[in-house]
């Protein structure tokens, strides 16, 4: 659907027309979309109900709901969920404002370029579970830790598309601006900032994909609260229910959360070729 | 209004352009013609402050200019608008008066481009025409004593070209334009300037200069304008293929 570049009326404001049409659009495809997931259900359905696949491997989509609304009733859910996001929030926030003050001064220095960034380069490449032993070993196993690795996660990617995105600024724009004799300040405000948002935002959202998967790492390695930690329950009690419904509440909220920052991306960039925006 | 002494600017040997001068009166249309890479943008490029790189000197009013120089505006041959700003928001983007007075000057020039009715448009909601229009009345806004135009409609086709050519006269008309355009469409240049500084050579120099005094506006099938188009080819080095 991302391809689609949606063509609009000239005479209607903006924001609202782009997404309008786009829905109107994107309609079919979203039905087609339907399709495999609700095939998929069904023989799941079938497989587990039949008996065909038993449930201590499998359970059947019935006893997934059963054991999340179990959850909701005896009130834990939320207390993990809670905890989850919590982190996520935490690391996010820590990882996006490290890379933003990072980001920036690398991309508007070129002095600060040459000395941080071969040192991220290198550090990039590094797998960043790796890191996981070392903070246990420097934090214990407590949220410092935790949220230490999520915002790692977080971090690459919100840098180097900050970097990226400022550095691809068009020097044909900046030269409109020079000749208007604008100060370094008014250039960097007027020109530079607007033009490396719409990067900023990809960063955003794949740091943010990565703080999801970064918190499962990090509630696996030792937590008593949490999906991550439901996910260890489920298979030390050998309860594949728990563990699907877990799963399921990761895609849930981590969907909710991308959902989120997109309609914030939305909003924020308007203007931009819809044609070229990533699903 | 503008003088250029002696303008040379080389890069790597060969190319570039050498002594080159000439000065435009106020309200003068001075086109520049040549072959691809015969130094065009390099004399334009000089005269916006962007390059600093040249010798000689350019005076505007007398002048010395050293970088951009609030007396110019720029219509560059793409129009370089900001996508993040509407349309009315790119036009007053060289303004800095109070916002009302900015909003106000940015629409009386979106009337005289013909594009009142889209001033709350994005960039990307605007055809190729539309936009450079956008792009001539943001470089007019700010009252520019002088206009440099790098081959401002090349991109453009040929029904839209004309009646942005036609544009362009009626606001020379209505503010007593002077302006330099860099073009490499003979017509075009017979038909909107004062005089033709025909570029040539490696590195360019000004080969030689017309003066095209027939009224405006002008007839585009005159035959004095076929005529110095004829001659203009022969100073190009490219002979009219009809007589
Ligand atoms: N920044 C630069 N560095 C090196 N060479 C350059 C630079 N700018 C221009 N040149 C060279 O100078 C010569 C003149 O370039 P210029 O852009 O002024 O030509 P032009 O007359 O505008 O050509 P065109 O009609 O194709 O736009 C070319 O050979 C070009 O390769
Ligand atoms: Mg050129």
């Amino acid at each position: 659907m991302s391809k689609k570049a949606t063509e609009i009326p000239q005479t209607i404001p903006l924001s609202f027309e782009t997404k309008k049409t786009g829905k109107k659009k994107r309609n079919p495809n979203i039905l087609l979309g339907f399709i495999l997931p609700v095939l998929l259900l069904a023989v799941w359905t079938a497989a587990t109900e039949t008996g065909f696949i038993p449930s201590y491997q499998l359970p059947s989509p019935k006893n997934v709901i059963e054991r999340i609304v179990r959850l909701v009733q005896d009130g834990s859910l939320w207390s993990h969920v809670g905890i989850t996001f919590y982190r996520v929030g935490i690391g996010f926030f820590i990882g996006t404002l490290a890379a933003v003050l990072l980001g920036s001064v690398v991309g508007f220095y070129s002095k600060a370029e040459k000395i941080f960034d071969p040192i991220i380069q290198a550090f990039k490449s590094i797998p960043s579970l790796a890191w996981v032993p070392l903070f246990i070993l420097w934090m214990g196993i407590g949220e410092a830790s935790k949220i230490s690795l999520i915002a790692v996660g977080v971090f690459f990617p919100v840098y180097l598309n900050i970097v990226s995105g400022i550095l691809n600024v068009d020097r044909k724009l900046i030269e409109v601006g020079k000749v208007y004799r604008l100060s370094h300040f008014q250039l960097v405000k007027r020109i530079i900032f607007p033009a490396s948002l719409p990067s900023f935002f990809t960063g955003l959202r794949s740091g943010l994909g990565l703080g999801w998967m970064f918190v499962v790492a990090a509630e696996l390695m030792g937590a008593s609260e949490g999906l991550g930690y439901l996910l260890v329950i489920g298979q030390n009690s050998s309860s594949p229910d728990i563990i699907i419904a877990s799963i399921l509440l990761f895609a849930i909220v981590g969907k909710l959360t991308d959902w989120f920052v997109k309609i914030i991306e939305n909003k924020v960039l308007a203007w931009r070729d819809t044609s070229a925006i990533g699903g | 209004m503008l003088t250029i002494n002696r303008l040379t600017r080389i890069f790597g040997g060969e190319n570039g352009v050498r002594n080159v001068s000439f000065s435009v009166e106020k309200g003068e249309i001075i086109g520049l013609l040549g072959k691809s890479g015969s130094g065009k943008s390099t004399i334009l490029k000089a005269i916006t402050g962007l390059d600093q790189g040249y010798s000689g000197d350019i005076l505007i009013n007398g002048e010395k200019i050293q970088g951009p120089h609030e007396e110019i505006g720029v219509v560059f041959q793409e129009p370089r608008l900001f996508p993040w700003l509407t349309v009315l928001e790119n036009v007053q983007f060289g303004l800095n008066r109070n916002k009302k007075e900015n909003i106000a000057a940015a629409r009386e020039l979106l009337k005289e481009v013909g594009l009142e009715h889209a001033e709350n448009l994005y960039v990307k909601q605007l055809s190729g025409g539309m936009a450079q229009r956008v792009s001539i009345a943001r470089a007019l806004v700010t009252n520019p004593g002088l206009l440099l135009l790098d081959e401002p409609f090349s991109a453009l086709d040929a029904f839209t070209k004309m009646q942005l050519q036609d544009l362009v006269l009626k606001i020379w008309k209505s503010q007593q334009l002077t302006a330099v355009i860099v073009t490499h469409d003979i017509d075009e240049a017979l038909y909107l300037c004062d005089r033709i500084l025909v570029l040539s050579g490696k590195p360019g120099q000004v080969e030689r200069e017309f003066r095209i005094d027939e009224p405006r506006p002008r007839n585009r099938g005159s035959e004095t304008l076929a005529r110095m188009k004829a001659e203009i080819l022969h100073s190009l080095g490219i002979e009219a293929v009809y007589s």
